[in-house]
């Protein structure tokens, strides 16, 4: 009997304990029919964020019809309420009498967030972060200077990099400082340009910077490919690469670390350039050929499969597609942008005798004996020739 | 003329009456001789042949807070007094972030080049031109008519043989919503209103379920 009355007691307080904000929600909602109440009116005043679900899954139903032979048969169940709630979450049943797939959403409200995501964290991303990466160059080669070769250059040379190499080189740098300089132009045009030469200077400006940045794209996307078939086979990483690190490249600590053809660093910038620049290929391509090249919600969707915590969405209109590819082009061709101005400041006034390597691919014997120690010894075994520096080649 | 600049331009569009007859696609690009393949409006069709089928004619909203001109990356766009968003051909270079950034897929883009490249963006311009001179040619070979110059109503809204399409002012629909309810208020004071004119007050303001009419709810 006791054992009775207690168990009900459990049952009665399980109740209570598990479902009272379920049920006080659920009789707020009832309350208002199924419609907004007091609380969800609340919560957006005070830009909290509201489950749309009451109105987003709420499209009317063919089921309350009435039958077809009664005077409101033929409008089928649906309120022009629940209509407009169907087009408002692009949930509807929709055909355009013309204009593309993506003329099918009536209405999308992504566009005020990618904007402002543009013009505020994109923005201040690529001002902070490259002009940071600038002033921190500066100060590195004011305070430490430029690296000298130890005991100065010895006036021999080697062959670092065949012409077809500094020709792939030379192509994709060009081509990314083409584009990244137009990219820029036409993020900060609006806010920069304008304000000092004017509207007309600025669309004169941006018409030419979209003109190359379409164009130039393929050198990039070919010679990227280039690149990665020359050069991945000299930077698969290996165990010296830690110890490179280790040593912070020769900052730290006496003395050089050795390195084959290609040290940590430009192992790091070389899989940066792979990865990254495969990456805003990717996301340049859907952009260049609009709706044509969605891919975010895949990306999405296989993210989720391996880190489900993540709670991407997997389905996307047409125009957030385009509003995230956008996005992640210009995050990631900044985040590039930021790595090669390193990149440029090491090669050519960072470092004593590095620029030649890209210049004439020949480059000091002392330079890379100090730099390239186990290439040189590799290169001199198969007979490399060992030219004069100021030879005419 | 303009409107006086005491009012915002809005299209309204009665999904009730809309009977998909394109008349309003096709009046408007014979009147502002829109480049060939795009029209500055469509007809969306919701539930297309199932019971409670509805159409509604779309073309630019002419937003009072538009994105469209807030992303442009050379800030070609301008808002006259009316509440009419206008841009400026010259300066479009047609990168397609109006696109994008629009809720109601108003901008079109004429094909102009390899790779995506696009011609100057062309919209909606209410019938009221552009930048140039107005009714100059000019301005009709870059914009289209300038109706609202003349006097007139947009060339869409005009011939819409259902009235579905409406060219308003928010002053105007204000004061249809005000007769509106005056009229369904006298219906339902006793022995007032015959059944047209209940009728009549009824089918202004909602739908044959009684629910707002889609016009009133995208207001």
């Amino acid at each position: 009997m006791n054992l009775k009355i207690i168990g009900a007691g459990l049952i009665a307080l399980l109740t209570f304990a598990v479902t009272p904000a379920y049920s006080e929600d659920e009789k707020q909602r009832a309350s208002t029919g199924g419609a907004q109440t007091l609380d969800d009116i609340l919560a957006r005043q005070k830009g909290l964020e509201v489950d749309e679900s009451f109105r987003r899954d709420n499209l009317g139903s063919s089921d309350n019809a009435q039958p077809a032979s009664s005077s409101l048969g033929t409008l089928g169940g649906f309120s022009s309420s629940d209509i407009y709630r169907g087009i408002r979450y692009a949930e509807s049943d929709i055909k355009v009498s013309n204009n593309s797939h993506a003329s099918e959403i009536l209405v999308q409200d992504g566009g005020m967030s990618w904007l402002l995501t543009r013009e505020g964290n994109v923005r201040a991303f690529a001002g902070y972060g490259i002009g940071g990466i600038i002033i921190a160059l500066a100060a590195f080669y004011f305070t430490r200077g430029r690296m000298t070769i130890e005991g100065g250059p010895s006036g021999q040379t080697i062959e670092r990099f065949k012409s077809f190499e500094r020709f792939g080189h030379w192509c994709l740098a060009g081509s990314f400082i083409m584009l990244a300089c137009t990219g820029l132009l036409l993020l900060f045009g609006r806010s920069v340009i304008i304000p000092i030469f004017g509207h007309e200077a600025n669309a004169a400006i941006a018409n030419f910077s979209i003109w190359v940045h379409n164009n130039i794209a393929w050198v990039f996307m070919a010679s990227l490919v280039a690149i990665f078939v020359m050069w991945v086979a000299h930077n698969i990483p290996s165990k010296l690469d830690l110890v490179w690190f280790a040593k912070g490249g020769g900052i730290i600590g006496n003395g050089h670390p050795s390195a084959r053809k290609f040290n940590g660093g430009q192992k790091l910038i070389f899989w940066m350039t792979i990865v990254l620049g495969t990456s805003v290929s990717m996301s340049g391509l859907s952009l260049l050929f609009p709706f044509e090249m969605p891919m975010f919600a895949k990306t999405f969707a296989m993210i989720n499969t391996v880190l489900p915590a993540m709670g991407l969405p997997t389905e996307l209109l047409p125009h957030e597609e385009m509003q995230l590819a956008h996005l992640w082009h210009a995050i990631v061709a900044t985040t590039m942008i930021i790595a090669i101005v390193a990149h440029i400041y090491i090669g050519s006034v960072g470092m004593e005798g590095a620029f030649d390597a890209m210049g004439d691919g020949q480059v000091d014997l002392e330079w890379a004996r100090q730099h390239h120690d186990l290439w040189v010894e590799e290169e001199q075994a198969k007979g490399a020739p060992i030219g004069q520096a100021g030879d005419v080649r | 003329m303009s409107l006086g600049g005491k009012a915002r331009a809005k299209f309204l569009c009665d999904a009730e009456r809309c009977i998909e007859c394109n008349a309003c696609v096709t009046a408007c690009k014979n009147e502002n001789e829109v480049p060939w393949g795009i029209n500055r409006r469509r007809v969306v069709t919701i539930n297309d042949g199932k019971p409670g089928e509805r159409s509604i004619s779309v073309a630019c909203m002419h937003c009072s807070d538009a994105p469209c001109m807030a992303v442009c990356p050379v800030d070609c766009f301008y808002q006259t007094d009316d509440g009419i968003v206008l841009h400026s051909k010259d300066l479009c270079i047609g990168c397609g972030y109006c696109f994008y950034a629009c809720p109601f897929g108003a901008p079109q883009f004429p094909q102009a080049g390899n790779f995506g490249s696009r011609g100057k963006m062309d919209k909606c311009t209410f019938c009221a031109g552009g930048p140039e001179e107005d009714n100059s040619q000019a301005e009709f070979q870059k914009y289209g008519s300038n109706r609202i110059a003349e006097g007139k109503l947009p060339a869409c809204a005009e011939q819409c043989a259902t009235k579905a399409l409406w060219p308003v002012t928010v002053m105007t629909w204000q004061r249809f919503i005000a007769n509106a309810l005056s009229l369904v208020a006298s219906v339902q004071e006793p022995g007032a209103g015959e059944l047209p004119t209940r009728r009549k007050a009824a089918n202004s303001l909602t739908d044959r379920r009684g629910s707002p009419r889609l016009s009133v709810l995208l207001t």
